[in-house]
């Protein structure tokens, strides 16, 4: 599904990530974690063709396609989808249009007529449904006056509209109470199809408690220092990162250092 | 009669004018109501004193408006046979069903039935026809709230204003349907016309307006209008100005308001297209509890050149007034909005705020923007805000990475923009016409011909 190969990636000069690699399959969901400040949030900046970012080197696969070339809506249409940490707000865009709008975007990319609109009204019922989420919420600009909980909600919804091939949830949990966390998590575990895969990107064990990672990367200064299976979640939230940050320094300098 | 100025720096604009009055002075009080004829002679002389702009006003600072009204227009003292049927116009928002009136080049354009009176008592139709019929009304309110004294164009346009619109609303009557005005320039050559509105809402009486103006020939066109409104004691009046007149095209207008106790009026300015337009909108909120809602949308591309110039006089205690003008410019247009708020010294428990939200799409579009706001009153609440800025980039990438193209994004980030303000349009067919209208204006789509089947050369 998604192969990156030492990608390096700077904004204005200053490098964030220094040769990321991953490989994910499709079907798997990866839990991408780190201290703050180590590049989890640029790499899904630059994985969603967020403008700004500059890639200096190493390539990206998705589904065998080149991703780096494409513009941030191509990669929408080929199936990929963020899900923003800070959703932005969009004064006097109602979340139907918006939505209405995105959506046909991807049929006609699909080679599919526009729905119809008591077929989109349908559609979006039972989405909305499926993440719990307020249809009062519908009919207001996008995300404008939203709280928190809601904007995540939101996330979750739009993602279930457009049925994503790859889903990067970007500090989904930040900001959300327990409840929030419950129906966001349960909202993409029902979303969530053989074919498709998801990347986790969180500071803390908890999400991973209710999306249950096949495996762990721990994002540090810019690299992938550690990959495990799922118990390293426990690991990181008993040892914190200082351990990892060590080896890294090993692995670095190549030396040990008493 | 065409008038050329052969050497436009030698021949004073002023005294041009002047004598084109004085040369035909009969043809313009022919066919017109004492209240209207006997206010000209002193007008002229204002225009003597004032010339086209008084320079301390600094509002036409951005332009070259000497050379506007100089340039050789014909100007008509009679309508001037155009041998078209009025049924080949239709204006931007045709399919509504409204009491529809055309003026062809500020003249009413019916020959016969010039004005309408509705079952209900309700009059609407030419302003010369009702200058006659009704003269009471016309002493009462003709020239009342128009300051030719200090604005040369409202002088000037005293001076020649031979027709126009003449609306009439009795007391309690809730009018069923809008009154559409369609304001129609069409012509082989360049004409320049001076037209006058009058709208009167008496007591508890309720009305809305549509005012469209087209565009129906290439030939260059200078507009100067005034209007007048009269909204009486627990009237409500809302007028919604449709400017979609093409790039050759000058406008000019002044509309004046006067607000009696109680009363709720509404204007809402919408600019789609237009050469140089300049508005100048004024509301005296003479009576206590006044409400006044003053809104304005303007779309500006090329070299394209709209000014918006408001002026809310609460001189009464608790009355209400909010304010908002939104622009989007590209190319190398230019904006101008200045917005007064003046409160006299006994209108306490005023509340008045005003805003003023620009988006510029290009490196060479020009805004300037300046509120005054001149408090005289302590216990008084009021606020104005600018913003000047570009297209929100955090929410474009947001919605590309929803699939939309930038092109899309782009759009509906700017139609989302201007609905703030055609949101607040009441009717909502009429909100949905305009609404459909603008966004096509957003994609390039509009053309100033919509609904024209006379085939002019574009």
């Amino acid at each position: 599904m998604l192969r990156i190969k030492n990608l390096h990636a700077s904004i204005g000069g200053k490098e964030i990530l220094k040769g990321v690699n991953l490989l994910l399959n499709a079907g798997e969901i990866h839990a991408i974690m780190g201290p703050n400040g180590s590049g989890k949030s640029t790499l899904a900046a630059v994985l969603t063709g967020k403008p700004g970012y500059e890639v200096t080197e190493g390539e990206v696969l998705f589904n065998g396609k080149n991703l780096l070339t494409m513009s941030p809506e191509e990669r929408s249409h080929e199936g990929l989808f963020l899900s923003f940490q800070y959703p932005v707000e969009i004064p006097g865009v109602s979340n139907v249009n918006f939505m209405k709008a995105a959506l046909n975007e991807h049929r006609k990319h699909k080679g599919l007529e526009p729905l119809s609109a008591s077929e989109f009204l349908k559609l979006m019922r039972e989405k909305m449904a499926l993440v719990e989420i307020d249809s009062r919420l519908t009919s207001r600009s996008v995300n404008e006056g939203f709280s928190g909980g809601e904007k995540k909600r939101n996330e979750i919804f739009q993602m279930a509209m457009l049925e994503p091939k790859l889903s990067i949830l970007d500090e989904t949990d930040s900001g959300l109470d327990i409840d929030a966390l419950r129906i966001v998590a349960n909202g993409v575990n029902l979303l969530k199809r053989p074919d498709t895969s998801t990347i986790v990107i969180t500071h803390y064990q908890r999400l991973l408690n209710y999306i249950v990672p096949d495996v762990i990367h721990v994002l540090y200064n810019g690299k992938i220092v550690k990959t495990a299976g799922r118990e390293l979640a426990l690991e990181l939230e008993e040892k914190g990162y200082d351990w990892l940050k060590t080896e890294e320094s090993i692995i670095n300098t190549g030396e040990l250092k008493d | 009669m065409k008038h050329e100025f052969n050497d436009m720096q030698e021949i004073n604009l002023v005294d041009y004018f002047v004598n084109l009055y004085l040369d035909n002075m009969d043809l313009i009080c022919e066919n017109v109501g004492d209240a209207m004829n006997i206010v000209r002679s002193e007008a002229i002389e204002n225009f003597n004193i004032n010339s086209i702009y008084n320079r301390e006003n600094e509002k036409y600072k951005h332009i070259d408006i000497k050379k506007i009204f100089s340039d050789s227009y014909e100007k008509y003292f009679v309508p001037a046979a155009l041998g078209i049927s009025n049924e080949i116009f239709i204006c931007d928002v045709s399919d509504l069903n409204s009491y529809k009136i055309f003026l062809k080049n500020g003249f009413y354009s019916k020959k016969n039935e010039k004005l309408t009176t509705l079952e209900n008592g309700v009059i609407y139709g030419s302003l010369s026809e009702a200058s006659i019929k009704y003269p009471e009304i016309f002493k009462k309110y003709y020239n009342k709230i128009s300051d030719g004294e200090n604005e040369g164009l409202v002088a000037l346009n005293t001076a020649f204003a031979q027709d126009g619109v003449f609306i009439y609303v009795p007391q309690n009557v809730i009018i069923d349907k809008p009154i559409q005005i369609t304001n129609i320039l069409l012509g082989e050559s360049s004409t320049m016309v001076q037209y006058r509105n009058l709208f009167i809402i008496e007591q508890n009486a309720q009305a809305n307006i549509l005012i469209c103006n087209n565009t129906f020939s290439d030939s260059k066109f200078l507009t100067n209008c005034v209007s007048e409104t009269f909204v009486a004691k627990d009237a409500r009046l809302e007028v919604v100005r449709l400017q979609n007149e093409h790039n050759l095209s000058n406008h000019f207008s002044f509309s004046h308001a006067k607000q009696e106790r109680g009363s709720v009026y509404t204007d809402n300015t919408v600019t789609l297209n237009g050469g140089v337009v300049c508005n100048n909108i004024s509301a005296l909120l003479a009576g206590e509890h006044c409400e006044n809602h003053t809104f304005g949308l303007f779309l500006v591309d090329r070299s394209q050149y709209v000014a918006n110039y408001t002026s809310i006089n609460h001189a009464s205690p608790h009355c209400k007034s909010n304010e908002h003008f939104k622009g989007i410019l590209d190319d190398s247009a230019t904006g101008i909005f200045k917005g007064k708020i003046h409160v006299s010294p006994h209108s306490d428990k005023t509340e008045a705020f005003q805003t003023n939200n620009n988006i510029m799409l290009s490196d060479a579009s020009r805004m300037f923007t300046r509120p005054q706001l001149e408090i005289y009153a302590d216990d008084v609440k009021c606020s104005h805000g600018v913003t000047v800025g570009r297209l929100d980039e955090d929410a474009l990438f947001y919605m590309r990475s929803r699939g939309m193209e930038y092109r899309q994004a782009q759009l509906l980030q700017l139609f989302g923009f201007a609905y703030d303000v055609i949101g607040k349009i009441s009717m909502e067919l009429l909100r949905s016409s305009v609404a459909d209208l603008v966004e096509k204006c957003l994609r390039g789509e509009l053309s100033q011909c919509i609904g024209c089947t006379y085939q002019c050369k574009k």
